[in-house]
């Protein structure tokens, strides 16, 4: 069951062939799609997160012309969303449906299963406005070029992605004693109210991004950080923005990382018992390489790879083999995945992972060899499903254990969308053959009887992707 | 205030026993609409830690306006202001249905209340709001469940007791007492060959064979409830614009339909307001509004079982005392919860108030938690629900000896 498992809970699902391809070394066909950059496996011409960005502030900018030309008639808050749709609809609909033809279609889905995996550990979400178009960028952008690489430079990369800084509020994220907020302090009058009797805008920071970084991105939230670790390391972060913008924001490419140094709260600061020198962008950066390198980072990562990979509850030896490699290989992360590959638990027969919607759908469209052709399919599919695509709604990702899926309302919803799945591509699948292509050994005896006794190919397909079996990885 | 009374429940024990239950497709649900027997409870979940500072907003608390700035909402009787509780505290002028219910008696507003974590991440708070346990790891079920184990019998009353309004089960009723869950989006009718095919091939597998008779079982639910509600199950869910609103009225469906739960949760999300959260409009406003409805929508679809409700409305925890500098809130400790319902004896609020002195926040920055939110729950269980007391102490709450049920939060 060695390529069973090594296609099925390592790659994203059997397409016809693939198992054969990997049954005479499962391992070396894993190790060998962990060298070198992921892009997508499609060539989908996916505009830049800078331009999506500076498209969006150009509609912001139509949409502040038109407020002025009719003040009385423009309804605002209707308007602002209308513009954010129309900036960003277009990118998210494209970066969606290149991201499931991707899984669809590569030839190395265990690296694509990775990009996965890290797209979700840095999560996202598509949800709130200003993220909607940029949420695929930075799964493209940010993660792709790092997946095999070392998890600094993923880290950082991340962590300076406008999707990132714009999610978690960086951008106007200000120093008390920055240069901005000097100024602004000398010029201002003793009233707390602006002339339009508005309170003013008070300086100051939002530790938002520091503490998802800490919690959520390296050392985890027993990691050994308190309160005033984030809100010194949310000063360390203090100008980290993105470019673009207007009087106090000027300055930088739009859409672009761009660090504010009149933002910046100047001088050294403590973190975690050390002092960082001030260093304007780079103060930021060597607490990032400090935190990438700490055992609780490393044991941090080794839990949620080990979750991901073998099992709900990760087995400790298993952790430990994959933090130890972390450490010892400064977090090289293609030593990372050769260590869970190495682990024993990672071959246990026994040890399935109950499928996401995400898993199901992109395992449906490989044991099918189809790739969708329009992202209102793949859309529509994950609406329905409850995974629609780059919004876990939370920075801490989807969950990514079976009891946040297993309720019998999503089991009714996969039955719905496997029976629809099963009518479209009724004609020209030979169930059999189907479920010997993307099942191998997992098949039961009672499912394969079950094939053969179903009312028409559809029905088969169907009852194939609702088997407990494809319901497992 | 009507209280439930054992009729109905006698009366359909009645008819099944009488052998009538054939006759059950041909008399229209609504005779059949269970109405009596026990009190209901739905928890409403708000996940991202609402700001209490701006839905109940302590107006009357000197130093209120200068740490909340233009988040704060302006005294009762000043435009935009609040809708008036008490000389010291008032709501949000968005939750004018909650102010309603104050008003009729019918809810109590707890400030200064946090469950027993006192950290700062969402997710462990979530954990520890759920758990119903003193640290965010320690068990993998939830307190909701733990206390549906532990209910006094249900009169003659058949199936699962609990429902999550969602596909999947929250952490609070996830344990060992079984639960259904669904969620407001309509699922047309699936095949039923193909069902009881899936029945056929899942027979060797507990795991699928449970879930797939729950989704069953509960699909023929929500089909009967609609019938009763006047809708049509394709419509159901679509009717309501507002997401709260659609998920409340799922709740009250189900719970209304014959032999549905008597336990429901809910979750909400979209608190997390670090930037630009706004006062009496803007984001947060426009959330709570949508809370406001939706608790509304939950009253009015629940109807005659109203009276013999009562809806906990409870976060993770509050946020940062002051505005910080994005125009919105970090994270922070002690915040507000609600209970209301036909079933609550309202109008009342409690809240051992710390002040917000610099000097009596919390770390130099949060509302100073002086309740804990277990203690409500615990009042909930014993005064609404009649668990044991034993079995709260013992079982549901087990690490919670310091956090005494309050009294009097139900009517007699």
């Amino acid at each position: 069951m060695q390529a069973e498992i090594a296609v099925l809970r390592f790659g994203l699902g059997a397409k016809p062939g693939d198992l054969t391809a990997a049954s005479a070394e499962p391992r070396a066909w894993l190790l060998s799609q962990i060298k070198g950059p992921v892009p997508l496996a499609v060539n989908s011409l996916l505009a830049p997160s800078d331009q999506i960005f500076a498209g969006l502030m150009q509609a912001r900018d139509e949409r502040q012309k038109m407020k002025q030309v009719s003040a009385t008639e423009s309804p605002d808050a209707k308007v602002a969303f209308n513009a954010i749709r129309e900036a960003y609809q277009p990118h998210y609909r494209a970066q969606v449906l290149a991201r499931a033809q991707s899984a669809a279609l590569t030839t190395r889905p265990f690296a694509e299963r990775l990009v996965h995996f890290w797209s979700n550990h840095f999560a996202v979400s598509a949800d709130k406005g200003v993220v909607y178009g940029l949420a695929g960028s930075l799964e493209n952008e940010a993660i792709r070029p790092h997946v095999a690489g070392r998890f600094v430079d993923l880290l950082t990369a991340v962590e300076q992605h406008p999707a990132m800084i714009a999610f978690l509020d960086n951008q106007y994220s200000v120093g008390a004693d920055s240069t901005a907020a000097r100024f602004a302090s000398r010029f201002a009058s003793r009233s707390n109210s602006d002339d339009t009797g508005k309170p003013k805008r008070q300086f100051g920071i939002n530790e938002n991004l520091a503490r998802e970084i800490l919690e959520l991105h390296t050392l985890g939230v027993n990691g050994g950080y308190n309160q005033a670790d984030v809100t010194s390391f949310a000063q360390i972060i203090t100008g980290w923005s993105i470019g673009g913008g207007k009087g106090r924001l000027a300055g930088g490419v739009p859409g672009r990382f761009y660090f504010r140094d009149n933002l910046h709260e100047p001088g050294p600061k403590a973190f975690l018992g050390k002092t960082y020198t001030e260093q304007g962008q780079r103060q930021g950066e060597a607490v990032l390489a400090d935190l990438a390198r700490r055992p609780e980072t490393a044991n941090f990562i080794a839990t949620k790879l080990v979750r991901h990979f073998i099992a709900d509850d990760p087995p400790p030896a298993a952790v430990d083999r994959v933090a130890r490699a972390f450490l010892k290989s400064g977090g090289d992360l293609p030593q990372v995945y050769a260590a869970l590959i190495e682990s024993p638990e990672s071959w246990d027969v026994n040890a399935r992972k109950f499928k996401t919607p995400e898993d199901f759908v992109f395992s449906t469209l490989r044991a099918l060899n189809v790739s969708p052709a329009q992202p209102e399919e793949v859309i529509r599919s994950f609406d329905l499903l409850g995974q629609r695509q780059y919004t876990p709604g939370s920075p801490a990702g989807w969950p990514d254990t079976s009891k946040s899926w297993d309720g019998s309302d999503a089991l009714m919803h996969r039955v719905l969308w496997a029976s629809r799945v099963g009518a479209k591509y009724e004609s020209g699948v030979e169930p059999a053959d189907l479920a010997a292509a993307s099942l191998g050994g997992y098949a039961r005896p009672e499912t394969l009887s079950a094939l053969r006794r179903a009312a028409t190919s559809g029905q088969a397909v169907a009852l194939l992707l609702m088997s407990p079996e494809f319901q497992r990885r | 205030m009507p209280r439930p009374s054992p009729t109905n429940s006698s009366r359909r024990r009645f008819l099944i026993g009488a052998g009538a239950l054939a006759a059950t497709a041909t008399i229209p649900n609504a005779l059949f609409a269970y109405t009596g027997g026990s009190s209901r409870l739905v928890v409403v979940i708000l996940r991202g830690a609402l700001d209490g500072l701006a839905a109940v907003p302590p107006y009357g608390d000197p130093d209120y306006a200068g740490l909340h700035r233009e988040l704060a909402i302006a005294a009762p009787g000043r435009p935009d202001g609040a809708l008036a509780l008490n000389n010291t505290f008032g709501l949000h002028p968005s939750l004018s249905f909650l102010h309603e219910r104050f008003a009729a008696g019918e809810l109590v507003v707890f400030d200064a209340v946090a469950s027993p974590y006192r950290d700062r991440s969402h997710f462990d708070g979530q954990n520890v709001l759920e758990n119903g346990l003193a640290k965010p790891i320690g068990t993998a079920d939830g307190w909701l469940n733990r206390a549906l184990a532990a209910l006094p019998r249900g009169g003659g009353r058949g199936g699962d007791r609990a429902v999550a309004i969602s596909q999947n089960v929250p952490l609070i009723l996830r344990g060992e007492a079984a639960v259904i869950s669904k969620s407001p989006q309509a699922t047309p009718d699936v095949d039923e060959d193909l069902l009881a095919r899936l029945a056929d091939l899942y027979s060797k597998d507990d795991w699928f064979s449970a879930r797939l008779s729950d989704a069953v079982q509960t699909e023929k639910m929500a089909d009967g409830a609609a019938d009763v509600g006047g809708m049509g199950k394709q419509s159901a869910g679509a009717a309501y614009p507002n997401r709260v609103a659609a998920v409340a009225r799922m709740a009250s469906e189900l719970m209304r339909s014959d032999g549905g739960p008597e336990i429901a949760a809910i979750e909400a999300s979209g608190w997390d307001t670090h930037a630009n959260q706004g006062g009496a409009k803007g984001i947060l406003a426009t959330r709570l509004a949508g809370l406001d409805q939706g608790l509304k929508s939950l009253a009015d679809g629940l109807g005659p079982l109203w009276p013999q409700t009562a809806v906990l409305v409870v976060t993770e925890f509050g946020r940062t005392a002051a505005v910080n500098g994005t125009r919105g809130t970090d994270h922070g400790t002690g915040g507000c919860a609600f209970l209301v319902g036909g079933a609550v004896r309202g109008g009342q609020v409690i809240a051992d108030w710390p002040s917000l002195r610099r000097t009596a926040l919390l770390d130099n920055r949060d509302l100073k938690p002086t309740l804990d939110l277990r203690s409500v729950f615990k009042a909930v269980l014993d005064e609404h629900m009649h668990v044991a007391a034993k079995s709260i102490a013992k079982r549901v709450f087990p690490d919670s000896s310091g956090a005494r049920p309050l009294q009097g939060l139900i009517r007699a």
